[in-house]
């Protein structure tokens, strides 16, 4: 074996932080151009980045430092106009410096992968677990996925690539996790060999990336024009909520091929259901509160309670279908959101959207909106127990909890004046 | 809030040896002189960015807002554009003041906006644990540049200078009393002082960097050309007044003696002055 070769990535299972477990996605996906700016919690991905890159362990791909966020998507938006596979990640206040970028990169249909250790918005200053900055950019045109283990970190990783360089797709993704909880524990996670990655996710198609939006001195190209009102401005808006609603079948298929080359399966790629088939109450959540909810669920059911749970694991596009079947299988559906949509009709962004996928379709379920985790406040197994068994409480008794605000359940709140 | 005391309750986290708690030192020691002066303390208002710097403002007794990455420069001149009777203050780190934050401060110093701003210069994005800055030497190891930054710094002073400040000066955190003197000389200052402030970060850069290196200026700077000249010719271990000079200020030259708060025009007024308009149509 020559020398070079040993430094392969061969299969391995590591212990290690969610935020490595990002930066090591990067690395077994080969991107070519990375660009940074600190902020935390996401700071220790592109330092274990610049680790990899200034090691030589990831020959070819270049590496940027610049002075901010706002620069590091205008920077990753040219290396992708250019040709190269992309990556970068941040958190809060850095994703919504970016803002005005994020919705160039979709608008020129770059398939940029951005990872998000999700965390609260400013002011009050915050920094843990709350997905309020990825909803945040909710109406930009990215894709957005919510991941619930380390594991799932580095497989969604490889599955966006593999989705926004279809060249039906051709958008950018944001894969988000709960900052510190996620992004600062470590556990054992399964790094693939590079062989079998390749396979999967192979090198861009030529040297010179994907033939409808790259620059090319042979074939000149402009990007982001002035188009007046009889332009074609309407149809390339229109063409973004399109190829969205149609990206949630190569969602599907991209996860469905994962499972067949490594093992791991994540329900439909778009929602994952955890004991629903039998269930006459369920709850729909997302990210790592999924996880810990598994728990609750398997200790009510020990109980003798008939629980489930669906985990949300894309955002954008929204899998409305997927909701309604989820709804029609229980007589009472929790949503339980763990990021804000201030105005909206629940509060909660998620439940707000599975309100919406629900009307005219004439199923009776009934609803609750939940909030819990604002701002990385603790929710233990015993306390999502508790919510379950409100959810069971509303469907024995019929009627909705009497602590509500505006119509939503805000779980482990303090009391305020 | 009482402001009688000049620090707050909130426990220090900054790392034992920090430079930081010399300029809290000295902003504390500041505030009775400037009060001795006639400046209330009420009058006093500061924002801080995001980074190790941006912990002052819960330590400082002092009103004022806890702003973003670098968005501190320019919610200190709103506040100051509000009511200019303020002495308005910001606390900035050298990645906050000099990187995301660099436009405010470059057009802080072009209007010459009557304000100062303490730049915490430690070579280090601190809280995010070790990141280089605009400010950080070429060649220095960190985790996001394992091999060294290749890039060169900024000299601060000298993009102060050409953008348009008033007063310019560089203390160090080991010499506390000139630092007091100099915050205070800032603050009473009329139009853009700049201090930047060498205050290691223990955790990342060793006093020793610093200690037997400082030197004060022999002959202060008269005019703009010896100030040009003194901050390109001095490294960053040279210490005190480069430049003192006098500008209009960026609120008078909008407004004159006007101040949007104290001087509110009432309904009674803008009718009147209506009114004036309409008769000698």
């Amino acid at each position: 074996m020559s020398k070079a070769k040993e430094f392969v990535q061969k299969k391995e299972t590591k212990i290690i932080k969610g935020n490595v477990a990002a930066a090591y996605a990067a690395k077994s996906a080969r991107v070519q151009v990375i660009s940074a700016y600190p902020i935390t919690p996401q700071t220790t991905v592109v330092e274990k980045l610049s680790e990899f890159v200034d090691g030589g362990l990831m020959p070819g791909t270049q590496y940027i430092r610049v002075e901010s966020e706002h620069s590091v998507m205008a920077s990753v938006i040219g290396a992708s106009i250019a040709g190269t596979r992309t990556f970068t990640a941040t958190s809060g206040q850095g994703l919504f410096y970016m803002n005005e970028m994020i919705h160039w990169a979709a608008g020129t249909r770059l398939p940029i992968v951005t990872t998000i250790a999700s965390r609260g918005a400013a002011p009050p200053w915050n920094i843990w677990a709350d997905f309020s900055d990825v909803i945040n950019a909710r109406d930009t045109g990215w894709m957005s996925a919510f991941c619930a283990t380390h594991q799932e970190i580095y497989d969604e990783i490889l599955m966006s690539y593999k989705v926004c360089e279809d060249h039906d797709v051709l958008l950018p993704k944001f894969v988000a996790y709960g900052g510190f909880i996620l992004s600062h524990t470590s556990k054992p996670v399964i790094l693939e060999d590079q062989d079998l990655v390749d396979q999967y996710l192979p090198p861009l198609p030529d040297e010179k990336g994907w033939p409808q939006i790259f620059i090319d001195p042979d074939r000149p190209m402009m990007h982001g024009n002035l188009i007046m009102p009889s332009g074609f401005y309407s149809e390339f808006r229109m063409k973004i909520q399109d190829t969205l609603m149609k990206s949630k079948e190569k969602i599907k298929v991209a996860t469905k091929e994962f499972e067949k080359i490594f093992g791991r399966s994540y329900g439909n790629g778009l929602v994952e259901e955890y004991h629903m088939d039998d269930a006459d109450v369920g709850i729909i959540i997302y990210g790592d509160l999924a996880l810990q909810m598994e728990q609750a669920i398997d200790d009510l059911r020990e109980e003798g309670y008939k629980v489930g749970m669906t985990k949300l694991r894309h955002y954008r596009p929204f899998p409305t279908e997927d909701i309604i079947e989820v709804a029609k299988k229980v007589e009472v559906l929790g949503v339980m959101d763990r990021g804000t949509a201030f105005g909206s009709p629940t509060g909660g962004p998620v439940s707000s959207d599975v309100l919406a996928s629900l009307y005219n379709t004439g199923i009776t379920t009934k609803i609750l909106p939940m909030m819990a985790g604002i701002g990385g406040r603790e929710v233990n197994v015993e306390q999502q127990k508790e919510e379950i068994k409100t959810l069971i409480k509303m469907k024995e008794t019929g009627e909705l909890p009497d602590n509500l605000i505006h119509g939503t359940l805000w779980d482990g709140i303090l009391e305020v004046k | 809030m009482d402001l009688n005391k000049s620090e707050t309750d909130v426990e220090n986290t900054w790392c034992p040896g920090c430079g930081n708690f010399a300029i809290l030192q000295a902003v504390k020691k500041s505030i009775p002189k400037l009060e001795e002066k006639g400046i209330k303390r009420s009058d006093i208002v500061m924002t801080a960015g995001i980074g190790c710097h941006a912990k002052i403002f819960d330590y400082l007794n002092l009103s004022g807002v806890y702003s973003l990455h670098g968005r501190d420069i320019a919610t200190i001149q709103g506040i100051k554009i509000a009511n200019p009777d303020l002495k308005v203050i910001t606390f900035s780190g050298d990645g906050n003041g000099m990187g995301e934050g660099f436009a405010h401060t470059m057009f802080a110093a072009k209007r010459n906006m009557d304000m100062t701003m303490v730049l915490h210069h430690n070579d280090v994005y601190a809280l995010t644990t070790g990141q280089f800055t605009p400010l950080t030497e070429k060649g220095w190891k960190g985790p996001s540049t394992p091999k060294g930054s290749f890039e060169d710094p900024f000299n601060a002073l000298l993009m102060i200078l050409i953008a348009g400040g008033t007063f310019i000066a560089r203390c160090y955190s080991g010499e506390l009393n000139h630092l007091t003197e100099t915050i205070i000389k800032a603050i009473e200052h009329k139009g853009f002082s700049f201090i930047e402030v060498i205050q290691p970060a223990v955790s990342y850069h060793a006093w020793t960097e610093y200690k037997d290196k400082m030197e004060f200026l022999e002959n202060e700077p008269s005019n703009f050309e010896e100030a040009l000249l003194a901050i390109r010719k001095n490294h960053k271990f040279t210490l005190g007044t480069f430049y003192n000079s006098k500008k209009p200020v960026y609120h008078e030259q909008l407004y004159g003696e006007h101040n949007p708060i104290t001087k509110k025009v009432t309904q009674e007024k803008r009718i009147q002055k209506l009114e004036k308009i309409l008769n000698n149509l």
